[in-house]
């Protein structure tokens, strides 16, 4: 299947082929599924909302709900009006949530509709019951990519519901950026750990990652509540992981209640938990636990003790800007060597920021904004590498070239463990530590000639 | 209280119930709003033309479609994989109030110089169809250009139900018909309409036919290739499953070259064995094409029977619930499990016609519910109020079966074993067994005795690891 693939690159203008994005709505929809008793719901033809559910429910391995406006042909000559207004009835009536996040999709972006009209419109009618919250944020497709929506709902959520009352709540605000649940629940025990309260926008963690205990809810417990949110405007710090996904929302926010913002790249690696700890520390002005240091020098005792099977390897990386960047920096300080990085995200920082991270220590890397996996596979036919690490669309390529395969980031739809196991934190530096030396030692253990074989590694 | 929409009444039906009568309503777009389980005009199209596997798919649109239909099907290919990359537009701002023409001719004009392809199918997406690209004409030119058909398809999503989509992709492959030599086609020569060759399927069910002595033209579209469909205009008989997405291709060519057509399901024992007798007694001037048929049969049932009724021992009395896709495979699947001991208790699909659901009334047992265009609510609902133990689906319905602790059986893009033919219902049995007797569910509270409302109440109640009943050796039973 991919036998077009050749190391000869030629110019293509007009063509993604095995694309590292995917659209804007899908990242919001993830976005407001971190709301408690939040509904999300798709303004535009009802395939879109379809793919995305189903997108999300491979990843998770969960029920993912969300409705859609359904959109007909009358929808795309007249606009959308109609059908939003007969959605938000239907959805308060039989879904009774008590938030519904609107994202639009390409169709709706084109027509035209002006949500917050029809929202207001809606409200007046009575269409929305009091106590309900009805928010927006505009996703056009054909801008940016999934976490750009992601991003774009977050900074939404912010403007329409956060609140300053002047009187500060003692909390840290963390934007965890477009990460799994593993993930910002990580997160949440390393604030427990640190005894610094906070809030988490968006939080999936409970809602992507609940039990199987019978019962089917179709708002979980998890989730940030809309007084949580409100609350945000009165807490004394935010702290935004991931310049993609998250700065945005911390503007936001500083912005409208004057919250001072800290911007950080995601907790991913050694380097980034450290500065995120750091920042916590300087933020909320506590002094570090000795639990949260032995937890770092494990991970560090881990780095010495398998450095040997981790140096100089050369390894592509695909994915999500804000997860490359972190992981890139974590690549450099176990001594890999980072030689492609792509992200199918447009925007020059991070081809900026990739130089600035891998320049001193390698003479030659490539670094791709916009990118897709097959330019990537091109650059590894003329060079190879060790590993590959990124999301399950990698494997064609792990396949062809015989490279091991670290899976990392969205979506993984062939692997079921992720959404429990987070990849930030000290915890997660080592459970990538982890998958990393195992693939490589098991690939030479089954590929090496007999006399090479050791037991004793 | 999980309540049902109600302008979506009309789309539920019970069998028996006095004060329905009315017809099923169906063919209706979702209600918006609605958590609909179903897609668009774009999915139908794209779903029904993807595992043409020595053909371009470029889809024309910004990236999510593309990137949400890229390698989903479990559509195996004996040859070509080219379908299996995803090639998109990616239309950005500019193009969108510029037009994508130049950037759809550049990417075709790229993409056969570097896979030479056998043809090429660019899909519209909603925005194109917003935007006002003439794809067509692009499409003329290229091929003109390049001495290959590039064919449109006419999937804008907004444009219909995931059914308008599947007639947009017949439309398409009926492009190709026609233009293919039918030199070496023989008299006993059949299509095979509406297989997909999931996890191989269509290559069970072709094996079927050429032990009968029937020579099988090409499938459309499982594991087709695009010099196959050229010249199945040539075949005498055409065989139609999934009939939601191939009967008007089916049409067509009766229309036009004049083959017939019959409907044919090969979920089941009985259904399968139907279709082969029925292609059998079509061509009757043959009379050894029936005695071969019935030999087929007996000696394939002969291998599969003793484990089923193995199977069937262990799910005597168990209940289902099924929603599907299309209905025409949701009666196999209600014999089907009747083979093995099950009942059917909920019936839904996202694209059945009022004949389909009334046939299926025919069919259930009283009590039976049956659904059109259903949400996760509702079948959540249905699955409580009946008591299932096992939930047939695709993709979105697996984790409420689980969340219920209610096994579950893939009978969509993502199965993993053939379920087609007589061996496909072996696996099928096994593959519900191996679902509905799983040790989890005992860990379960639904599961649990009644009234033992938490884990740590009492211990749980022990049950012996079930052992698969074909692989007991006799001794043991």
């Amino acid at each position: 299947m991919l036998d077009g693939t050749t190391a000869e690159i030629k110019e293509r203008s007009a063509l993604r082929i095995n694309p590292a994005k995917t659209c804007q709505p899908i990242g919001a929809m993830y976005a407001a599924l971190g709301i408690h008793g939040c509904l999300p719901h798709s303004h535009g033809s009802q395939g879109c909302c379809a793919y995305h559910r189903s997108q999300l429910t491979r990843h998770y391995k969960e029920p993912v709900m969300a409705t859609t406006s359904s959109f007909t042909e009358g929808s795309a000559v007249f606009g959308g009006m109609a059908n939003l207004t007969t959605a938000l009835q239907n959805i308060f009536s039989i879904y009774n949530p008590d938030i519904v996040a609107i994202h639009t999709t390409c169709l709706s972006e084109v027509i035209g509709d002006d949500i917050p009209t029809i929202i207001k419109k809606a409200r007046e009618e009575g269409k929305v019951p009091e106590g309900k919250y009805v928010i927006h944020t505009n996703t056009p497709s054909f801008v940016g990519s999934h976490v750009t929506g992601f991003s774009n709902m977050v900074a939404s959520i912010i403007k329409y519901l956060a609140e300053k009352t002047g009187k500060t709540n003692d909390r840290l605000n963390i934007i965890p950026g477009y990460v799994d649940p593993s993930d910002m629940k990580e997160i949440k025990r390393l604030l427990g750990m640190l005894n610094v309260s906070s809030i988490i926008l968006p939080d999936t963690s409970g809602v992507l990652d609940t039990g199987l205990d019978g019962n089917y809810a179709m708002y979980p417990k998890g989730g940030t509540t809309v007084d949580n949110i409100k609350s945000m405007g009165d807490s004394f710090a935010t702290l935004a992981l991931g310049h993609f996904a998250s700065h945005a929302a911390a503007t936001q926010l500083e912005n409208k209640c004057n919250v001072p913002a800290g911007f950080l790249e995601l907790p991913i690696g050694l380097t980034g938990t450290d500065r995120f700890i750091n920042a916590v520390r300087q933020y909320a002005t506590i002094d570090i636990p000795e639990s949260v240091e032995e937890e770092r020098a494990r991970v560090i005792d881990l780095m010495s003790d398998l450095h040997q099977y981790l140096h100089k390897k050369r390894v592509a990386i695909a994915g999500d800007p804000d997860h490359v960047i972190a992981m890139t920096q974590f690549l450099v300080d176990l001594d890999m060597e980072p030689v492609y990085v792509v992200t199918g995200t447009p925007g020059q920082f991070f081809e900026r920021r990739i130089n600035e991270i891998v320049k001193s220590t390698l003479p030659e890397f490539k670094a791709k904004q916009a990118g897709d996996l097959f330019e990537m596979h091109q650059w590894m036919k003329q060079k190879p590498v060790d590993l590959i690490i990124g999301n399950s669309y990698c494997k064609h390529i792990a396949r062809v070239e015989n490279i091991p395969l670290i899976r990392f980031g969205f979506p993984i739809m062939d692997r079921g463990t992720h959404r429990l196991f987070p990849t930030v934190g000290y915890a997660g530096a080592a459970r990538l530590i982890n998958e990393m030396v195992n693939a490589l030692l098991d690939k030479k253990d089954r590929e090496c000639e007999e006399q090479w074989f050791e037991l004793i590694q | 209280m999980i309540e049902i929409i109600p302008d979506r009444e009309g789309q539920v039906l019970r069998k028996g119930d006095g004060d329905k009568s009315a017809p099923m309503v169906c063919d209706k777009k979702s209600t918006a709003g609605s958590v609909s389980q179903r897609a668009c005009v774009f999915c139908g199209s794209r779903v029904v033309l993807y595992p043409i596997s020595d053909a371009l798919h470029v889809v024309h649109g910004p990236v999510g479609c593309a990137a949400y239909t890229w390698d989903i099907r479990g559509s195996l290919s004996s040859g070509a994989q080219i379908n299996r990359n995803s090639f998109s537009t990616d239309l950005r701002e500019m193009d969108v109030i510029y037009g994508g023409e130049k950037k759809l001719t550049a990417a075709l004009r790229q993409l056969i110089d570097r896979y030479h392809p056998n043809a090429a199918f660019v899909y519209s997406t909603c925005i194109v169809g917003v935007i006002g690209d003439d794809v067509e004409a692009v499409c003329r030119t290229v091929a003109a250009e390049k001495g290959i058909p590039v064919i449109p398809v006419h999937s804008e999503g907004f444009k219909g139900t995931k059914k308008d989509g599947y007639r947009a992709a017949c439309e398409a492959v009926a492009t190709l018909l026609g233009t293919g030599s039918t030199e070496g086609i023989k008299p006993h020569s059949i299509n095979i309409l509406g297989d997909f060759n999931l996890a191989g399927e269509t290559w069970i069910i072709r094996d079927y036919y050429e032990r009968m002595g029937i020579q099988v033209v090409t499938c459309i579209t499982g594991d087709a290739k695009i010099e196959d469909i050229r010249r199945a205009h040539g075949a005498k008989l055409n065989l139609v499953q999934c009939s939601g997405s191939m009967t008007h291709l089916a049409k067509m060519m009766e229309e036009k070259y004049g083959i017939p057509y019959k409907r044919a399901s090969y979920f089941g024992i009985e259904d399968m064995s139907a279709a082969l007798y029925d292609t059998a007694k079509f061509f009757s001037d043959d009379p050894t094409i029936m005695e071969r048929a019935q030999n087929l049969v007996r000696e394939e049932v002969g291998k599969i029977y003793p484990q089923l009724q193995a199977y069937r021992e262990e799910l005597q009395g168990k209940k289902a619930a099924i929603y599907v896709g299309g209905s025409f495979k949701a009666f196999s699947l209600v014999r089907a499990l009747r083979l093995i001991g099950m009942q059917t208790a909920v019936v839904g699909s996202q694209t059945g016609g009022k004949e389909d659901y009334e046939q299926l009334a025919e069919i259930c047992d009283p009590g039976t519910i049956i659904v059109d265009d259903s949400n996760p609510l509702e079948l959540a609902k249905f699955v409580l109020e009946k008591d299932v133990d096992l939930f047939i689906g695709g993709v979105k319905e697996r984790p409420i079966a689980y969340k219920l602790g209610v096994a579950f059986c893939d009978h969509n893009h993502e199965r993993k074993e053939p379920l087609a033919g007589y061996l496909g219902m072996l696996n099928f049995a096994k593959e519900v067994y191996s679902s509905v007797m799983s040790p989890v569910w005992q860990f379960v509270p639904r599961r649990r005795l009644q009234h033992q409302h938490s884990a740590f109440v009492t211990t749980p109640v022990k049950k012996q690891h079930p052992v698969d009943p074909c692989t007991q050796t006799l001794e043991e039973k």
